[in-house]
């Protein structure tokens, strides 16, 4: 077992373990997004920075990724982290502010402005619904396409795909599908950290949808399932 | 040199003279030798000097130049000692990151199990660099015999050539050369009889610059989407098919047969202390002479371009943007840097795989950080919120500078985010997508502050800041920039005075470049620009 020193911690961390699994087993918070852990780690939206090292040779890591080493020295909140951090969920909070998800982080951990402009999008490309829908679903019913600033996540071709059984898991772990925050336009677009009281918006349609797409039924999928439904009676 | 001088060249070689008039000429001196012609003279052509002397697809020309004697002589001895030489040498990569080639090819060596592979990284996708692209189309058997010493080096039985489809021609020979190289026992089963076995595939990029990425290029052959993912472990360890897996670049890979051959200290001669060899650049923008240019590492930045590229007539050299798109520039106060790795990296660019374009006072340097920006926010491969975001959003600030928007808050957010894109992302891409911005606002920040503060852009190049004017003085009612203006924005009677209606005008510059009297001005921030095309 490696010997680990976290956040001043010495540990035996079982061989296989991230930094991550190590500092929740002891209680140490670090922020995550993209994480989940049924699914295999993506690394990409870098809320669980850590710095590892000491002196000229530290660097920041993330740790849903960075197995556990013999020696390793990590510090899961140096200012170096902080500051990453930060910067990270002010660009997220700029791309998609209706993120309940995001919002409630940044209250935690202290996101006082965002210094962009709103890009009100929907998606953050945490790439969890892929990854549910590959490793959970086994369907591979959507993916990303493209790259940069032209990325996006659909089915191939943007068509409807047959892979795809309307399970509606890749919404349910979607931080940004569920629960959206429709919360006070400020200028700032932090939504000044109340409570989401929303209801899901097709519970009013349609009884055994508990969505919160904001569509009131017109987005498909329920209206199809319905229909389909409707048939089998 | 035209097809009727074919006469004349026969006849004076055979009489053992030269023809005086298809003597290359150059500011009035004539030069007889390829080695005397100023942009020659000071390069150290190790590894590009064969390209002239090679028929790429024909491997007899390559053998009959030394060519696999390498090979041969590696062969001879154990993994060990060619680890061993190569280290020596001090070989280091040449695809950006300059890692120690033996030591690479010693930790992949080290790795548990019998499948190990050797790529070679040919994706080369800094726009405007074709030096591997010569390598591979010009000489490919140095290439492919780098490949095998390496592989027999690190114990891989099987590798892949990863290079772009946008290079048929290289491509081509690459597959001409494997062939040929299988038909000759080069390859393949139980190589000269050494018991060794090794081959070569083509695996075809489709040209996405995150591709050069060692992570991304392995799932990219594996025929995944190319992107990168998080290291460790990293592919010496856990590479292409999760064996462990070795990358070189085109040009490391040309010079592992030269030390094979010359010898390690021979090799260690050349170069500085860290940083060994020659490295070939491409030379591009405003100077005489540009193209590919091979030099020994440490000649200063200066000798490159002065030297070598040589300064046009009448115009004030800037600065040089090194390293490709996520390289960064340097003043021509620091012309001085000698070219090697640590040096460069200090002055905060990068060598990259050697991209070098030189720059004049035409040049605007937020137009130059937003263009490099523009295309990394393109090529990021969008998976982590940090690159992707911040590179996107790093564009939009320079915008606003180049347009009018810009603020002093802006350019210390600019300064904020370049650092944590650094620190905080997954690959080489974002790590050193600020690279353009960061180094031009440490150079040329008075720039940045002429765009904000004065509403002027001392290059003339932000169509937000200028206005074309007609100087009624030097006009002679010629009608050439009236007939020329796209809007019909000009307005005159012939022989008589023209002027612009500043509300038609879209900046095109036309009626500057067209006008023969110089009276066409471009204005900026109530000032002549210094522009002068
Ligand atoms: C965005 C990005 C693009 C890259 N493109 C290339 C490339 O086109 N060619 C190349 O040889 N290396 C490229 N690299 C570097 C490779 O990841 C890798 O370090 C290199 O191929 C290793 O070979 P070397 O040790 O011989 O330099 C790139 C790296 C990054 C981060
Ligand atoms: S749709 Fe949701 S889960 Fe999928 S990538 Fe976007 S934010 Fe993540
Ligand atoms: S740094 Fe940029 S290019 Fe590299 S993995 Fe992250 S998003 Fe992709
Ligand atoms: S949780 Fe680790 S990068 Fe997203």
């Amino acid at each position: 077992m490696p010997k680990i020193a976290i956040d001043g911690i010495d540990f035996d961390a079982p061989e296989g373990w991230t930094i991550l699994d190590t500092a929740r087993f002891l209680g140490l918070e670090i922020p995550t997004l993209c994480y989940d852990e049924g699914l295999s780690a993506w690394g990409g939206c870098r809320l669980c920075l850590v710095e590892i090292g000491t002196g000229e040779q530290s660097e920041l890591v993330t740790s849903c990724t960075y197995p556990v080493e013999e020696g390793l020295i990590v510090r899961t909140a140096t200012k170096r982290v902080i500051d990453a951090r930060k910067m990270v969920l002010e660009l997220l909070i700029a791309q998609c502010p209706a993120s309940k998800v995001l919002q409630d982080m940044a209250a935690k951990i202290g996101l006082d402005r965002v210094r962009f402009k709103p890009k009100r999008e929907d998606c953050v490309y945490c790439g969890l619904c892929v990854r549910m829908c590959e490793e959970q679903m086994m369907a591979k019913a959507i993916g990303f396409v493209n790259r940069g600033n032209k990325l996006k996540i659909t089915t191939p071709f943007d068509i409807t795909s047959e892979e795809c059984r309307r399970c509606g898991a890749c919404m349910y772990i979607c931080p940004t599908c569920t629960l959206r925050c429709e919360g006070p336009e400020a200028e700032n677009v932090l939504c000044g950290r109340c409570y989401n009281e929303l209801q899901p918006t097709c519970l009013d349609v349609y009884e055994d949808y508990a969505c919160w797409m904001g569509l009131k039924g017109n987005c498909g999928t329920c209206v199809k399932e319905e229909t389909e439904k409707k048939k089998e009676d | 040199m035209k097809p009727e001088d074919a006469k004349s060249i026969v006849k004076s070689t055979l009489d053992g003279g030269i023809v005086d008039d298809l003597v290359y000429k150059e500011d009035g001196n004539s030069f007889i030798h390829l080695s005397e012609i100023p942009f020659y003279r000071k390069q150290m052509r190790i590894l590009s000097g064969k390209n002239p002397l090679v028929d790429p697809v024909n491997v007899e020309d390559y053998i009959a130049l030394g060519g696999y004697k390498a090979l041969v002589r590696a062969l001879q001895k154990s993994p060990e000692e060619i680890i061993g030489e190569i280290k020596t040498s001090g070989l280091r990569g040449r695809g950006g990151a300059g890692f120690p080639t033996g030591r690479k090819w010693e930790i992949t060596r080290a790795q548990k199990g019998k499948v190990k592979y050797m790529l070679c990284n040919a994706d080369e996708g800094d726009p405007g660099a074709y030096m591997d692209r010569s390598l591979l189309e010009g000489n490919p058997h140095s290439v492919i015999e780098g490949m095998i010493i390496g592989a027999y080096a690190i114990g891989a039985g099987e590798g892949w050539v990863y290079v772009r489809n946008e290079y048929p021609l290289a491509v081509k020979h690459v597959t001409i050369a494997i062939e040929q190289a299988r038909k000759l026992g080069l390859l393949g089963e139980n190589i000269l009889g050494s018991g060794f076995n090794f081959d070569i595939k083509i695996a075809r990029g489709a040209g996405a610059f995150v591709c050069g990425e060692e992570t991304a290029l392995i799932a990219s052959v594996e025929g995944k989407r190319g992107i990168p993912r998080q290291r460790p472990p990293f592919p010496a360890a856990y590479g292409l098919f999760a064996k462990p897996t070795n990358i070189n670049n085109v040009e490391t890979l040309a010079n592992v047969p030269i030390i094979i051959e010359k010898g390690a200290d021979w090799f260690a001669h050349i170069g500085t202390e860290k940083s060994k060899g020659t490295k070939i650049f491409s030379l591009v923008g405003k100077v005489r002479n540009t193209g590919l240019v091979e030099v020994p590492m440490g000649m200063t930045v200066g000798e490159v371009v002065f030297d070598i590229g040589g300064a046009l007539d009448g115009k004030r050299m800037k600065a040089v943007q090194i390293g490709g798109p996520s390289g960064g520039c340097i003043p021509r106060e620091l012309f001085h840097l000698p070219v090697d790795y640590e040096s460069l990296t200090g002055a905060g660019v990068i060598m990259g795989s050697g991209g070098m374009i030189v720059m004049d006072e035409n040049t605007c340097m937020v137009d130059i950080a937003k263009y490099f920006t523009n295309f990394l926010q393109e090529e990021s491969c969008g998976k982590c919120s940090i690159c992707r975001e911040g590179t996107q959003r790093m564009y939009e600030i320079l915008t606003g500078v180049t347009e009018g928007r810009g603020t002093e808050e802006g350019l210390t957010l600019l300064e904020e985010l370049g650092g944590i894109i650094k620190d905080a992302s997954m690959c080489g891409l974002g790590q050193t997508a600020p690279n353009p911005v960061i180094s031009t606002l440490r150079y040329f920040r008075d720039e940045y502050t002429a765009h904000i503060k004065e509403k002027r852009c001392p290059a003339g190049v932000c169509k937000t800041f200028i206005q074309y004017m007609i100087d009624l003085e030097k006009c002679t009612g010629c009608e050439l920039c009236r007939k020329n203006c796209p809007q019909e924005a000009v307005e005159g009677e012939r022989k008589k005075p023209h002027s612009i209606m500043q509300d038609k005008c879209i900046k095109c510059g036309i009626c500057y470049d067209v006008c023969e009297f110089d009276a066409v001005v471009k204005i900026t921030g109530g000032k002549n620009a210094k522009n002068s095309n």
